[in-house]
This record gives structure tokens, sequence and C-alpha cells, in this order.
């Protein structure tokens, strides 16, 4: 595209981005000028960051790894602000705010991930990848199958997550700005779109350390308020907490969320192993320049990660222990005072029914961290957080795009389809999948509205666990893995893995309202896990196709270079 | 790469420290964070009165100082990683580099 069209681009993009400002202005009184003004400032922020980052990106390398010269510590931020999403700081502070302990049940799962993809995968992946994780599994094996497999189970991951994060930034914006769901849809589409397709790789990268930072300010900020409160005394904390929780002390340890131990290591697994299969994180991989700075990344975002799992668990219970105070922040707070007056009891003895209920809060259980920001810094800070919330979805979209768009131009379009060579045709297709896939984004996201998506996160990370996983750990390490045994065994995976959420609870009846689920368990992980390393196993075992032959041959220089980094893709210089 | 470039660098010392080392930490470290981890949601299946039990007179349960030590456990795993293979890998791999690629 002319420097013009971009140009002209922006300018229509920035003009969606303040009509959608002053629309939500004048729509609600609520709406809070102050997020509104921290959302401008965003917006044109990033768009600038934009425009410097597509004069920068010139080729295919630039587009999909940002040149190769980001640092450790820049891209340990950056793994942060692309795996913390909205869902994340919002729906975690909440399940918090409602179940108490189960709450960081969920923020461990997300943790713990880390150190396998640190000690596995992190520096195998820099020294034998190129742009994306299937660079990584067809090293030695036949490309066509090979690419095809990780495109399907890649574009799967990227489609349920981000039906899922666009479906949570409607509701979001809706709440927030008080916007029409489809508008403030198009809007995040329209902005993500921007970013990935002018900006590629090294704009993304710069949103997802901003976001990072603010996030983490932000998340620091409200922490530190509520400990201020409690004089950083723990046990006071907690105690109130107790005090005004329905549920009373249950919340200080696990309850209902994770019922039986199948069930619990199934989306133990899911968890754990998704993370190290999921195409967005992998690709950041990429964007260093060595093993080294690989590593350092995995250690900075485990950090940055862990600390902040640590804050949205003090964030929950601040918010359990400070809104008896806050009859306003409920849905039927006028009812609450107008029913006081007559019996003269203390309003905040009503508010404490209601603390933890999902239902009674202003906006539901995903707004509790929202409304703590209020409760702790007033309407600025929470026009602050608002916003950047915006931004989390925003950076997270990002990557899921980006990581979307560069499997279909470098594994489908490259590799599979027109096996070119030629990289400026490459980078042509990426900026056009990058539309696409925006613009299916959008319309998913439009048609998913009314529906229940809350396991779409779930079967993603499934399906990352048991199709991308498998076969990039087996790729690595296993000598006799053949293209045959990965191909099939991961279709195997992923096949089970889709049938058996649709007949789970979360499918089955949630969403097709059946009255029993055919099987009772949540994640699929444990099955079909299972059967992706069983069948990869045998098939690989029994396969002596010509193929097979030069995929083990293949090994032994493929290991050389991932354990020295000799021949391994280096850093460009601008 | 060529063949008998390959049984050389096999055959190196360094590099077999290299990969045997590395193969070393990379087990020890990852069964130590599986243990931690499924450990802990084993305690969570099989045992939530434990976790719920109190510590000290407050309602503070031991669950939360368990559950908060997984997360930390996870990131001082990660800087052991981290510490050894800045010691110890780059150097190694450099070494190996230097004697086999002439360009480097």
């Amino acid at each position: 595209m002319t420097k013009i069209g971009m140009l002209f681009w922006f300018a229509a993009v920035l003009l969606v981005g303040l009509a959608f400002a002053s629309s939500a202005e004048g729509q609600k009184e609520t709406v809070n000028p102050i997020a509104i003004t921290m959302f401008i400032i965003f917006v044109v922020a990033t768009l600038g960051i934009t425009y410097w980052a597509a004069k920068r990106t010139r080729t295919a390398k630039d587009f999909y790894t940002a040149g190769g010269g980001i640092t450790g510590f820049q891209n340990g931020l950056a793994i942060a602000g692309d795996y913390m999403s909205a869902a994340s700081f919002l729906g975690i502070a909440g399940l918090v705010y409602t179940s108490g302990y189960d709450g960081l049940l969920y923020s461990i799962g997300f943790l713990v991930g880390w150190p396998i993809v640190m000690f596995l995968l992190s520096e195998p992946l820099r020294n034998l990848g190129k742009y994306t994780f299937a660079d990584v599994t067809s090293f030695r094996l036949e490309q066509t199958r090979i690419r095809t497999l990780a495109a399907l189970g890649s574009l799967t991951v990227v489609t349920f997550y981000l039906i899922a994060q666009m479906v949570g930034a409607g509701k979001l914006i809706q709440l927030l700005f008080g916007l029409p769901y489809a508008t403030a849809v198009i809007v995040v589409g329209a902005l993500m779109i921007t970013y990935v397709a002018f900006g590629g790789m090294l704009a993304t990268t710069w949103i997802q350390i901003i976001k990072a930072i603010l996030l983490l300010g932000g998340a620091t900020f409200m922490a530190l308020m509520v400990l201020i409160h409690f004089g950083f005394d723990f046990g006071s904390l907690f105690q109130t907490a107790v005090n005004n929780h329905a549920k009373g002390e249950a919340i200080m340890a696990p309850g209902g969320l994770v019922s039986d131990p199948i069930n619990a290591i199934s989306l133990g697994l899911a968890l754990m192993f998704g993370t190290a299969g999921l195409p967005h994180i992998l690709m950041r991989f990429f964007t260093v320049p060595n093993a080294k700075e690989a590593r350092k990344s995995v250690f900075f975002a485990t950090g940055f990660i862990g600390y902040f799992y640590i804050l949205t668990f003090i964030i929950g219970f601040g918010a359990i222990a400070l809104f008896v105070n806050h009859p306003e922040f409920f849905q039927n707070a006028k009812q609450i005072i107008v029913d006081n007056m007559p019996k003269i009891v203390d309003a905040t003895d009503q508010t404490k029914n209601l603390i933890g209920d999902k239902k009674a809060l202003v906006g539901g259980e995903n707004m509790a961290a929202i409304h703590l920001s209020n409760a702790v810094g007033g309407p600025a800070f929470m026009g602050f957080i608002s916003a950047v919330a915006f931004a989390t979805i925003l950076a997270v979209v990002s990557g899921l795009t980006l990581a979307g768009a560069s499997t279909l131009s470098h594994d489908l379009y490259a590799n599979v389809i027109a096996k070119t060579k030629d990289e400026q045709k490459e980078m042509k297709v990426s900026k056009i999948a990058t539309f696409v896939i925006g613009i299916m984004a959008i319309l998913l996201g439009i048609v998913f509205e009314k529906q229940n998506v809350a396991f779409m996160v779930g079967l993603a990370f499934a399906i990352a666990a048991s199709v991308n996983f498998p076969i990039l750990l087996l790729s690595i390490y296993w000598k006799g893995l053949t293209t045959k045994g990965a191909f099939w065994g991961g279709i195997a995976g992923l096949i089970t893995a889709v049938v058996l959420i649709i007949i789970s609870p979360a499918v089955w009846v949630d969403v097709f309202k059946n009255p029993e689920p055919i099987i009772k368990l949540k994640n699929p992980a444990i099955i079909s896990m299972t059967v992706t390393f069983v069948l990869t196993f045998l098939i690989s075992k029994l396969d002596n196709s010509e193929r097979a032959k030069e995929d083990r041959e293949g090994f032994e220089p493929q290991y050389l270079r991932s354990q020295t980094g000799i021949g391994a893709e280096g850093a460009v210089q601008h | 790469m060529d063949r008998s470039l390959i049984e050389k660098i096999k055959s190196d010392q360094d590099f077999q420290k290299l990969v045997s080392e590395r193969n070393r930490v990379m087990i020890v470290l990852t069964v130590a964070e599986l243990i931690v981890y499924f450990g802990f949601i084993l305690l969570v299946a099989f045992n939530k009165e434990f976790l719920a039990s109190k510590l000290g007179d407050g309602v503070i349960t031991i669950g939360i100082p368990i559950g908060i030590g997984v997360i930390v456990v996870s990131f001082i795993l990660t800087g052991i990683y981290v510490y050894i293979a800045n010691r110890d890998y780059d150097e190694l791999s450099e070494k190996i580099k230097k004697k086999y690629i002439k360009e480097v």
C-alpha cells in the first residue's frame, strides 16, 4: 500500500475512534471523561508507533519478527503483555471476588506453563525457527503435511481465543464507555488490523510493552491502596474479607471449582501445556537475536506474570473487603437505601449479603476490579483502569491476529500452496491475511454476542496442549518421530479435543441446552493429549516409508543446531 | 552441514558436555516443576481440609502461602535455569562454533 493510502487509512481509523469517543460521551452520563481522554491518548500514541514501525517494516523478517532485534527484557514485557488478557485481569479478579481461593487456582494454572516453556522449548525454538513454530516442527519433516497440521492447530487456537476476546471486548466496552456492542467490536477490529497490517511485529511488540507497563502499574497501585488501607496487615485484610463475604471462611480454601481429581488434573494439563502451545506466544521467541535473549525473555515474563497474578489475588480480596461501604456498586443499591430508611438499619449490613454474589455487582462479577479502582482511586483512577482494560484487549487481539496472519501467509501460502521463496510476495499475502482475519474476527464477534463463549479459551488451551505442544516437543527431542506419525497423531488429538468439548457440560448443556452432558469431563486435555502422544508414537514406530527414513536421518543435524545455535537465524541491523 | 562435520561435532568433548549438562538440568527442573504443580493440584483434589487448616489465630489458611509459593517457586526455577545457562551454555556453544564454523 502507498504512503498516502496508509495515511488515509490511519485518518479513517482515528475518525472512527473519535466518533466512538464522542458518541460515548454524549450517550450516558455515567461515562467517565478521563476514560475517554486516556483512550484517545492511547489510540493516538499507538497509531504514532504504528506509523513509525511501518517505515521500519520492509522485509518479511521485519514483519514477522521485528527484525529479530528485540532484547530479552523487552520481549519479556511483550510476552507478559501478550499473555495477560483482559480476561485474566478482570476475570480472575472477579473469580477471586466471587469464590476467593478458587481464583488463585486459575492464576497458578496460567503461570506454571512458563517454566515448561523455558526448560523444554525456548532455546531450541530460537535456534531452529525463523517466523513461526511450524518452522521448527517442519525442520526435518515434510513441509506440506506438517505445516498443514500446524496451521490447523494454530488457526483453531487463534480463532477460538480471538472470538472469546472479541465478545469480551465488546461487552466490556459497552459497559465502560456506554457504546453499542457492534460498534465496540468494529473499533477493536479496525485498530488491531491497523497495528498488525502496517506495523507488523514491531508495532505489536511496542503496543504489548506499553500495555504491560500500564497494566502492571495500575494493578500495583490498586493492590498498594488496598494494603495501605489495612496497614499492610494481611491478617486484617483477610479477616475483613471473611466477615463481609456471603460464603464466609469458605473463601480461604479451595471450594467447588475443582471437584474431582480427574477434572483437576485434566484442567492442570491443559493450562500448563496449553501455554507451551499457543502460536502467538511461541512466535515471540523469534523476535530476539539469540538463545540467551530467548531464555532471558521467559525469566522476565514469568516474573511479571507471576507478580501480576499475586496482585489480582490481592485486588479480588480487596474488593470483597472494601465494597461493603459502597452500596452504589450493587444493582439494587437504591432499593437497599430506600428499604433501610424506615428500619434505620446500617446500609453496610445489607450490602454484606450481596458481596461475592455474581449478579449483584453492577456489570457483573468481571467488574469487581473496575469498581475497586473507583473505591481506592476515585473516578479519575477508574477512568485510567478502564482505558488500561481497553489497551489490554487491543494488545492481546493484535498478537493473535499477527499469529493467525503469519500462519496463513508463511505456513500455508509460502510453504504449502505457492511453495515460493519470494518474501515480498509472502509479505503482501500476510497483509491481506491480516485484513481477512480482522474482518472475520469482527463478524464472529458480532455473531457470537449472545452466545456463551466461556468454553472457548479452555478449548483453545486444550487444542494447543493436544496438537501444537506434543508435536513441537517430539520434533525437537525424539529422533523416531516421522511425518506420518506427527500428522495423524496431531489430527487425532485435534478431533478428540473438539469432540470431547462439544459433548462436555460447557457446550452440550450450557450452549445446546441439553439437560445432561454426555461426559462429565470439563476439559479434554487428559484424554486428547494421551491420544496425540500414543498415536504419534505408534504410527512413527510402524512407519517404514521412504519419508520416514529421511525424517529420522534429519534428526542429527537438527539436534546439533538446536543445541548449539550453529546456523540459527540471526538479527538484522537497521 | 556435511556428514563428517556432524560426526566431528558429535564426538567433540565440549559438545558432549553441553548436551549432557543441558539435558540433566532440563530434566531435573522440568520434573521439579511438575511435582510442585501437580502435587498442589492433587492436594486440592484429595485434601482440601489440609489446605483449609488455619495458620495461627487468624483466618489465613495454610493454602494461601502454599498457593502463592507455587507461583514463587516456579519463578525461582526459571531463575536457576537462566543462571546455569548463562554461566555454562553460551560459553560452550561459542567454543564449539569457533572450532568448527569458520565465519563465526
